[in-house]
């Protein structure tokens, strides 16, 4: 069982310290009344009709439970805090989760208005404030959004549109059987079972509509999936989509409000150090600025808190920038000041050689080693990487009277809402918490340090503030994707087979930013590709190393997956290479027969699994070989390329998904590397949105060749030396693969729908090195591959 | 002195720091933030606008350099929204986040007033001045060749 102060921060992580008193779990069928009174209020007068009330079809689904009931604040279902509908027949949707580029701020609602039979080009989408309370879970991070509401949207759907048919019903005086809500009418439906052609729009029955009792789950219908209008389609583009090619899709930065200042902030090179003195004489002469604000400092492990420092208020964010240039400001010492990323590296490799913390032991690995022919081993690096979403984080705070309002691209706004408010003092209340669209997220704006740095400043100033960070602010002030050396050993016997298998990964750990560093990973990094690692070799260690941590260890899309993958699926063709076999034929066998893994047969009693239950969601084999086969197979795995080309595989599970990719490498003759096509095949259940899911396995492509490639923070006396695009550098378009191609493996909505922000990252950089050295015989152990190719 | 320039067809004028640059000018001072911040350097693209019919990363571009010219922001693209690239965008659904998507579709629109009929090759190089972090750049590759269609046949 998992230590009460490791739930703890499990929940920090998750969503902050919020206690969770909600409302009842999702689908509670046991409180079902069958027999319901409607009570039709408002203008129309109270007048109550007796009802027998009987499903009209049998459930179309089953309802299954979800990590969400473990979320704070879980799931809401209420349809009269996500619907509105207005007489003239616009539906209102609310959109709870951050938008950040996956698409979900269109593919939940979508679901919704599917199910509730809602003309798409009717409904308008309007965001949610921070107020989980209200809305359920608003933690948009661990690609949750879909795996966690595609169910209360479904059941809000199917409120709604009972709720309107019971309207039409009663306006008709016929009895609910009798009509059906189709594409935003709701149709009378004769004897002969077909419509009459009376019809009734959702506008005109709104309003009686949505002040019927909600019902209760077992009283709804579902579609069946044949019946999806939109779901599955992949046929509507984001709601956004105008608006962002015109230039008015409104980012952080881009919120004024009367008599609003621009703060930009001077923060200590090193985690840890602070304000000794400073100097602000020269800055206040720069023509604009008008003010410096010194902001409080935080020891680690600080959570969010900020790192504290000077900030510099204008009237513009450029004189902001320029009287920071002009200020002095001296620094303590750090506890981390003698940081340096290439020793800490030949540190974590000594570690990696010495047994490590075992958390995961089958059958009898030292007695598997020792028996051996030969142990082959070898040891896969990966450095601190960093965000770099296009847009640099920003907040606007305007502090009034015991009342802050912030506007601001957060992935948790009412995680945010909850640290602002207890930095500041403030009740969560007096905070409002405004969600605009994010440049871009992958884990950075769930750390709300940039929020609390606006707030403290507008109350000190006593006026509205944007608080501008610089591209240089987001590369060394970030919180930064742990650094690991994973290393691989595998025992072979007589017959060339893998009798022995040991993984042991070091790494400090996200825990360190929540409490004294614990120097071990933890099991929830663990449980990304580590302990729930699909490979059924008979005798396995699984271990982790020890490594404190230096710096802010924070999330990155796909967190702990990208060093696991890296390790693991380079490894197996480094095997597949050393004992003369195929790499993918390696890999299944590897993996050995199809099952569901059992976690206790296999020791694995504390595994995580993205927060899924077990049962739901079980680490599935053969799904995950399903991919590998897919990928390959489309990919034109086994054929003979010409001269200078070849394939890379690698796949992994990662939140629940199941991902292969298979990377195409040209090496011209100067030795430099072209990525002609990739093809990447995603089990992510039943899919919502193929046409997003496509364009997120395009980003992971890219995202994944500036892992594979660029990507490296490095630090030398506890500074990042990093600052901009030229020193950490990410794809351009001129090093794209070429083409992606997505395949998704077809699924009825039986299959629960998982999330697919972040599992297309993990697999593509092994594929690549792998990919590389079956080209050209060069086997990349280290990250990024940088001048080491072409 | 006040320096004097057009933004979208219109007169402007300004008498502040003349070593602002176009980006921070009107974004705070106009109010048009629809060009973007992302890296303040002349790396990423985001900040693209148009100076006399060329694209120009706004972050590097003082205002004082523009005395007399007339720029052209993503909101003064098409009045309408319906330059050939912005279709040509909309179509492949391109974006993801969208915050990169301004500053690319100012480079694509002033690269095919140039280039026309633009090679594949011709086309990856002149867009490379733009980052997507999103790594839409499949996408925007595809939509840029579409417009160019549009454009020659249009
Ligand atoms: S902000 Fe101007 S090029 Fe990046
Ligand atoms: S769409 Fe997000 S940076 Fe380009």
């Amino acid at each position: 069982m998992k230590s009460h102060i490791e739930q703890e921060i499990l929940h920090q992580i998750a969503g902050h310290d919020r206690s969770a008193n909600n409302t009842a779990p999702l689908f509670d069928i046991s409180k079902v009344n069958r027999r319901q009174f409607l009570k039709i209020t408002g203008s129309t007068a109270s007048l109550v009709i007796g009802m027998q009330l009987v499903p009209k079809t049998a459930l179309a689904f089953d309802p299954y439970p979800t990590g969400a009931e473990g979320m704070p604040h879980k799931t809401v279902t209420d349809p009269q805090v996500f619907v509105a509908i207005d007489s003239d027949g616009t539906v209102t949707l609310t959109a709870h989760r951050s938008e950040m580029g996956t698409g979900s701020r269109t593919s939940v609602p979508m679901i919704l208005a599917d199910e509730m039979e809602a003309d798409w080009s009717q409904v308008k989408i309007v965001q949610a404030e921070g107020d989980e309370p209200k809305y359920g879970n608003q933690d948009t991070d661990g690609s949750r959004s879909l795996r966690h509401y595609i169910q209360p949207m479904r059941q809000m759907g199917a409120s709604v549109r009972y709720m309107l048919e019971q309207a039409a019903a009663v306006e008709w005086g016929t009895d609910a059987s009798n009509v059906k809500a189709t594409n935003h009418k709701v149709h009378m439906i004769g004897s002969d079972g077909n419509p009459t052609g009376e019809s009734l729009g959702y506008g005109e029955l709104a309003k009686v509509a949505m002040a019927l009792d909600v019902p209760s789950f077992e009283m709804l219908s579902f579609k069946t999936d044949d019946e999806f209008r939109y779901l599955g389609k992949g046929e509507i583009p984001i709601v956004d989509l105008h608006d962002i090619t015109t230039g008015k899709a409104r980012y952080g930065a881009d919120y004024t409000t009367e008599g609003m200042k621009f703060a930009v902030v001077a923060r200590p090179p090193v985690v840890g150090a602070s304000v000794k003195s400073f100097d602000s004489s020269e800055t206040l002469k720069i023509p604009g600025v008008e003010n410096v604000v010194e902001i409080a400092g935080s020891m680690p492990p600080a959570k969010f808190a900020p790192l504290g420092g000077i900030a510099v208020v204008a009237n513009n964010t450029w004189a902001a920038i320029k009287g920071r240039e002009a200020l002095k400001v001296e620094w303590s010492e750090s506890l981390h000041d003698a940081y340096n990323t290439t020793a800490f590296a030949e540190q974590m490799r000594a570690t990696a050689k010495k047994p490590g913390k075992v958390m995961r032991s089958v059958g009898d690995p030292d007695g598997a080693f020792a028996s051996a022919k030969k142990v082959i081993a070898h040891e896969y690096y990966q450095p601190h990487m960093q965000h770099a979403q296009m847009e640099p984080l920003v907040a606007v705070a305007d502090y009034k009277e015991g009342k802050l309002d912030i506007w601001a691209p957060v992935q948790s706004p009412y995680g945010a809402r909850t640290d602002v408010a207890k930095a500041l003092g403030l009740k969560p209340e007096q905070v409002t918490v405004n969600v605009s669209l994010l440049g871009g997220g992958f884990g950075r704006k769930s750390k709300c340090d940039y929020v609390i740095e606006a707030a403290i400043v507008s109350k000190e100033i006593g006026a509205p503030v944007k608080l501008q960070w610089t591209r240089e602010d987001d590369i060394k002030h970030g919180f930064y994707h742990t650094t690991s050396v994973e290393r691989l050993e595998a025992a072979i016997d007589d017959n060339n087979k893998v009798i022995g298998w040991r993984h042991r990964s070091v790494s400090p750990t996200i825990f360190s930013t929540f409490m004294p560093d614990p120097g071990f990973t933890s099991d929830l990094e663990a449980g990304m590709g580590l302990v729930d690692t699909p490979i059924g070799v008979e005798n396995m260690s699984i271990e982790s190393g020890e490594a404190k941590s230096h710096t802010r260890i924070g999330w990155f899309r796909a967190v702990s997956n990208i060093p696991r993958a890296w390790g693991v699926q380079s490894f197996i063709a480094e095997l597949a290479h050393e004992l003369g076999r195929d790499p993918k034929e390696m890999l299944l066998e590897l993996i050995g027969p199809d099952r569901k893994i059992d976690p206790v047969a296999a020791d694995m009693k504390d595994l995580w699994n993205y927060g899924e239950p077990y049962e739901e969601f079980p680490n599935d084999t053969s799904r995950l070989r399903g991919v590998i086969e897919l990928a390959a197979e489309k990919a034109g795995w086994g054929k003979t390329l010409p001269e200078g080309e070849a394939l890379g595989i690698a796949a992994h599970r990662s939140f629940v998904t199941y991902v292969a990719s298979v990377v195409k490498v040209k090496t011209a003759s100067d030795g430099s590397i072209s990525i002609p096509e990739v093809h990447t095949a995603v089990d992510c259940g039943f899919c919502v949105n193929p046409e997003r899911v496509a364009s997120q396995m395009e980003g992971a492509a890219v995202m994944g060749m500036t892992v594979a490639m660029y990507s490296g923070i490095n630090y030398e006396n506890g500074a990042v030396t990093n600052s901009n695009f030229h020193d950490y550098p990410v794809a351009r378009i001129s090093e794209y693969p070429k083409k992606v191609h997505t395949h998704i493996v077809e699924h009825p909505f039986s299959v629960h729908a998982t999330g697919i922000g972040e599992p297309g990252v993990p697999p593509f950089a092994p594929a690549l090195a792998n990919a590389i050295f079956a080209a050209s015989g060069n086997r990349l152990r280290d990250l990024p591959f940088g001048e080491s190719v072409g | 002195m006040a320096i004097s320039f057009k933004v979208n067809g219109i007169e402007q004028s300004f008498d502040g720091d003349p070593t602002m640059p176009v980006l921070w000018y009107v974004r705070d001072v106009l109010n048009l933030h629809g060009t973007k911040f992302g890296c303040g350097t002349g790396q990423c693209g985001a900040c693209t606008v148009h100076i006399d019919g060329s694209a120009t990363r706004g972050c590097l571009l003082s205002v004082d350099a523009v005395a007399g010219k007339e720029i052209t922001t993503i909101e003064g693209l098409d009045s309408e929204g319906n330059h050939p690239v912005q279709k040509a965008w909309r179509a492949m659904n391109v974006p993801q986040c969208g915050y990169c998507q301004s500053g690319q579709i100012m480079s694509a629109a002033a690269f095919l007033s140039s280039t026309p009929k633009p090679t594949d090759d011709q086309i990856d190089q002149s867009m490379a001045g733009n980052i997507c972090r999103c790594g839409c750049y499949q996408r925007i590759h595809e939509a840029v060749a579409m417009a160019a269609t549009d454009t020659t046949e249009g």
